[in-house]
């Protein structure tokens, strides 16, 4: 036998190996012309991979503290073997995930994944979203330089501007009134164990919801296949589309090893709380739209404090944005067009703000 | 007429009585302040008998508590303007110009007085005023020089500190322009007006008036301000020494430093100018416009070959830092990390900063000492550049094996996939 | 295999296939591992210490002498007093950025861009500079002389 087959049985032996994985040698996904976009979410996972493993090493020499935080990176960046790859990789595969993640979730939006019974997935996803960015939020103030302490000056004064539970919620995010190294400290907590904590529990559910629901098929189709189920035409995972996605993933590493090399991520200045921030000092590109949309409200609506309104504008559509199936009918056949509309009009806005917010002044 | 009288003592009591309601009145009005009642009628004058309330406000004399009277003589508590500008209560009037030194330096000359109000102003203006130019041809009866008010301003003087002054720091030589600016009102004096223009286009203008370091010379820093006087032809390079120590070392035990006494030169101001002065540049050596040796020097002398090896040696120094820079730079921006040896460019920086100074010893070897220094330094953080560079380019090829190794796999796996497929 | 399935051309392809594949796989797998063994292997220098270096040995400075050292990205100037005491601070002017000097016949630090001079506490006593030096926390540990920012409170 070969070896291959020796281990197999081993563990099936042990963990009834083989019934574990029936259900996922059955799983099929459809094949239509818009199934590239299946590959999202596979990708996504696969950079949250390389994250976890990049940032496992950048563990190994990273030093959070005001102190030391920024040497200790411009230490991995200039003596440690190759710390310059896997830093600028982490750096990279961050926004790049991000990237696939907001496409992911469009991607499922305009497939109208999310009916039922797909709901929870729905979710799931959402939440991995939002702390995704949160991911992003954290970490970029690590290497403790300019352009990150202000950045997350400005980002946590906006959370401040929640009515009530803002100002509370700003100093337990910075650890005190200000931005200070108890901020990094804490910021270093939130990305390597809280937040970690929590994708790995809601992944595990988005997942396992995947796997016992199967890939969704556009409504039109599963209307069309239903009616004529002879006419479904539909793909094994494992090992065919399994082998495509490995294809998409092997070009990820090509791509995040060229960025990586040929732009490695930049060091910047370290911080100084003293100096006056930085003219034009923006957030990273994920959170422009929200940032040029909070620049654009009139200082005052009616009697309503501009920023506050945009804030709460904001929470109240996250809120929304997570209960969306909820608003969907469940029947294939007659899905609602306004969440459509609604689809198209979030990713003109979410596209249209960012690229004004990096244009603008 | 008992009835009149009786009238006339109702009226003188009435006045009396409305008289002192009317200075309790005015000093509650005039609560914490010296009665100025000068300024009753006098803010309400034109000029140049106008004086309002607001620029008095402004003038440190008053706020010290002084009054018009102080220096006008009167009575300042009067309201009556004969009692308040009468001879007898020691009203002079219009201060004439030639008095106002003698008057000022009444108060200011007296250190007993001054010590009361502020102990650590100086008391020697007036005799330093004495010694300098203005004073002297003051004393000759020349009224048109400048006495003190001509600076300091009247009735709003501030404090030199005070940055609307017109003896600030920052504003002194607009001041001193007012009349060594105008060429009409200088007509008969053999001095030059070009000299605040001359200063505007100079270094230390734009360090003092454009980037505001008030170490900055300006007009009194080098002529003094009280006992204001041209240095000096043969005392030059001391004024300019107490800030530029090295180079006057280095000149003092120069050839230069004899040669320009002998020939009553100016010292410094021989080659650098003395109001317009610019930022010097290594061209000073060369043998263009703007060169400074070649107009004394003769052509292939010894000292002109000296010159050559001076100029020499400073642009190879400049070159050296240069080259390093640039390599660097590129190096940066492929994301090299190279601060290290961008710390090192500031010291070679240094040393070309050195080697400039060193000029003014007009000696080769000593310049030469300072070159050699640079060079090293540069061409230490040069060989750094070019590795950071090779690093860059192996980095490179390192990609290029596992892009290449991908897509060997990319390839594979279409092939694979093909397979099972078919 | 056994020798008939050799001879077949499926097996030609097949081996073409697994030569790509496997060679591919495994050459990229090596060049992802090399860099991480690499990487997993702390460098020589094993500090880059943000806020604290070792500025000098114990015998290196003479009473009433300095040193120039660099610290972070500028430099600082070690100085050891008279009396024997350390002293350290920024060595970059707070006029125009000059590197300053310790002056061993003024006992006093020194720019000689324009004759600024500070005191031993890097207080600027005479001339342009209108700043102090910062100064910075001085610690012996067995022979080496340790230069450390002030903490922030």
């Amino acid at each position: 036998m070969s070896p291959l087959r020796n281990v197999r049985s081993w563990l099936d032996q042990r963990f009834g190996w083989d019934d574990l994985i029936a259900p996922l040698r059955k799983k099929t996904v459809p094949l239509h012309r818009l199934s590239y976009w299946y590959f999202l979410g596979g990708i996504t996972l696969f950079l949250f991979v390389i994250q976890v493993l990049t940032g496992i090493l950048l563990l190994l020499y990273y030093r959070p503290g005001a102190n030391e935080a920024f040497e200790s990176v411009q230490y991995i960046m200039t003596r440690v073997q190759f710390g310059w790859l896997i830093r600028s990789i982490h750096s990279w595969s961050a926004n790049l995930m991000i990237f696939t993640a907001f496409a992911h979730m469009f991607s499922v939006l305009f497939l109208k994944a999310y009916r039922k019974p797909r709901e929870l997935t729905w979710v799931s996803g959402v939440l991995l979203l939002f702390l995704v960015m949160g991911f992003g939020f954290s970490g970029y103030l690590l290497p403790w330089n300019t352009l990150a302490f202000f950045a997350t000056k400005v980002g946590t004064e906006i959370t401040g501007q929640v009515p009530i539970i803002g100002k509370p919620m700003m100093i337990f995010l910075r650890g005190g009134e200000e931005v200070t190294g108890a901020t990094l400290t804490r910021f270093f907590g939130f990305h390597v164990a809280v937040l970690p904590g929590i994708a790995t529990v809601l992944l595990l559910l988005h997942l396992l919801l995947v796997q016992r629901l199967g890939i969704s098929i556009p409504p039109k189709l599963e209307v069309q296949w239903t009616a004529n189920p002879s006419a479904k035409r539909e793909m094994k995972f494992f090992p065919n589309f399994l082998l495509r996605e490995l294809m998409a993933w092997y070009v990820a590493l090509g791509v995040l090893g060229v960025l990586a090399a040929v732009f490695p991520w930049n060091l910047g200045v370290k911080a100084d709380p003293f100096v006056p921030a930085p003219a034009g000092i923006k957030p990273e590109w994920y959170f422009l739209f929200m940032f040029q949309t909070l620049k654009l409200i009139p200082p005052k609506v009616w009697f309503i404090d501009g920023e506050i309104l945009g804030v709460l504008a904001f929470g109240l559509v996250g809120l929304l944005w997570i209960l969306l199936p909820f608003f969907e009918s469940d029947q294939p056949s007659r899905t609602k067009r306004w969440i459509t509309g609604l689809a198209v009009f979030a990713l003109a806005y979410v596209a249209g703000m960012s690229v004004y917010g990096h244009l603008a002044k | 007429m008992a009835i009149l009288q009786n009238k006339c003592w109702l009226f003188s009591a009435v006045r009396q009585v409305g008289l002192a309601g009317f200075v309790v009145l005015a000093a509650c009005l005039g609560f914490g302040q010296t009665t100025n009642s000068c300024l009753d009628c006098h803010s309400a004058l034109p000029d140049p008998l106008g004086v309002s309330q607001e620029k008095f406000s402004q003038d440190i004399h008053a706020q010290k508590g002084l009054t018009c009277a102080s220096c006008h003589g009167g009575d300042a508590t009067s309201d009556d303007p004969d009692k308040a500008m009468s001879r007898k209560a020691g009203w002079k009037g219009k201060i004439d110009r030639k008095q106002i030194p003698q008057l000022c330096g009444s108060c200011h000359s007296d250190p007993a007085y001054i010590r009361q109000f502020n102990p650590s102003l100086r008391t020697d203006q007036l005799g330093q005023y004495r010694t300098s130019v203005h004073g002297k041809r003051f004393a000759a009866g020349d009224t048109k020089v400048a006495v003190c008010t001509d600076c300091h301003s009247v009735h709003d003087l501030r404090a030199p500190s005070d940055p609307r002054s017109t003896v600030n720091p920052v504003n002194v030589a607009n001041t001193c322009s007012r009349c060594h600016a105008d060429a009409s009102y200088m007509k008969g004096y053999p001095i030059p007006t070009d000299q605040f223009a001359k200063y505007s286009t100079s270094v230390h203008h734009q360090a003092l008036a454009v980037r505001g370091d008030l170490s900055a010379p300006t007009c009194t820093t080098c002529h003094g301000n009280h006992g204001a006087a041209p240095p000096g032809v043969d005392k030059v390079q001391n004024v300019c020494s107490n800030c530029h120590a090295f180079q006057a070392q280095m000149y003092e035990k120069s050839t230069h430093k004899k040669a320009f006494d002998a020939a009553s030169l100016p010292g410094c101001v021989v080659c650098h100018g003395n109001h317009g002065i610019g930022h010097p540049s290594d061209a000073y050596l060369g043998t263009g416009p703007e060169a400074v040796c070649m107009r004394c020097h003769t052509p292939g002398d010894r000292c002109d070959q000296a010159r050559v090896g001076l100029q020499g040696g400073l642009s190879r120094l400049d070159e050296a830092i240069k080259g390093a820079d640039q390599i660097l730079r590129v190096a940066e921006s492929s994301g090299m990390e190279v601060s290290e040896a961008r710390l090192g460019q500031d010291q070679a920086r240094d040393s070309l900063t050195k080697a400039r100074v060193t000029i003014h010893s007009f000696r080769t070897d000593l310049v030469d000492q300072d070159i050699q220094a640079g060079l090293k330094i540069a061409s230490k953080n040069l060989q750094a550049g070019k590795g950071a560079m090779v690093e860059r380019n192996q980095r490179r090829v390192g990609l290029g094996i596992s892009l290449i190794a991908i897509g060997i796999v990319l390839v594979g796996l279409r092939l694979y996939i093909k397979k099972i497929e078919s | 295999m056994t020798g008939d399935q050799l001879s077949q051309p499926g097996a030609t392809r097949r081996s073409v296939i697994g030569i790509f594949l496997g060679g591919g796989l495994l050459a990229s797998f090596a060049s992802f591992i090399y860099p991480v063994l690499r990487y997993l292997v702390p460098p020589a220098v094993a500090d880059l210490g943000g806020d604290e270096i070792v500025a000098a040995k114990l015998s290196e400075l003479k009473p009433n002498s300095g040193k120039i050292f660099r610290f972070g990205n500028r430099p600082g100037l070690l100085i050891r007093t008279a009396s024997g005491e350390y002293r350290a601070m920024s060595a970059t002017c707070t006029h125009l950025s000059c590197t300053v000097q310790y002056r061993d016949d003024l006992r006093q630090v020194w720019c000689a861009c324009h004759n600024g001079k500070y005191d031993l506490n890097g207080r600027n006593i005479s001339g342009p500079p209108p700043r102090p030096l910062e100064g910075f926390e001085v610690q012996v540990r067995g022979d080496e002389i340790f230069v450390r920012r002030r903490r922030e409170a």
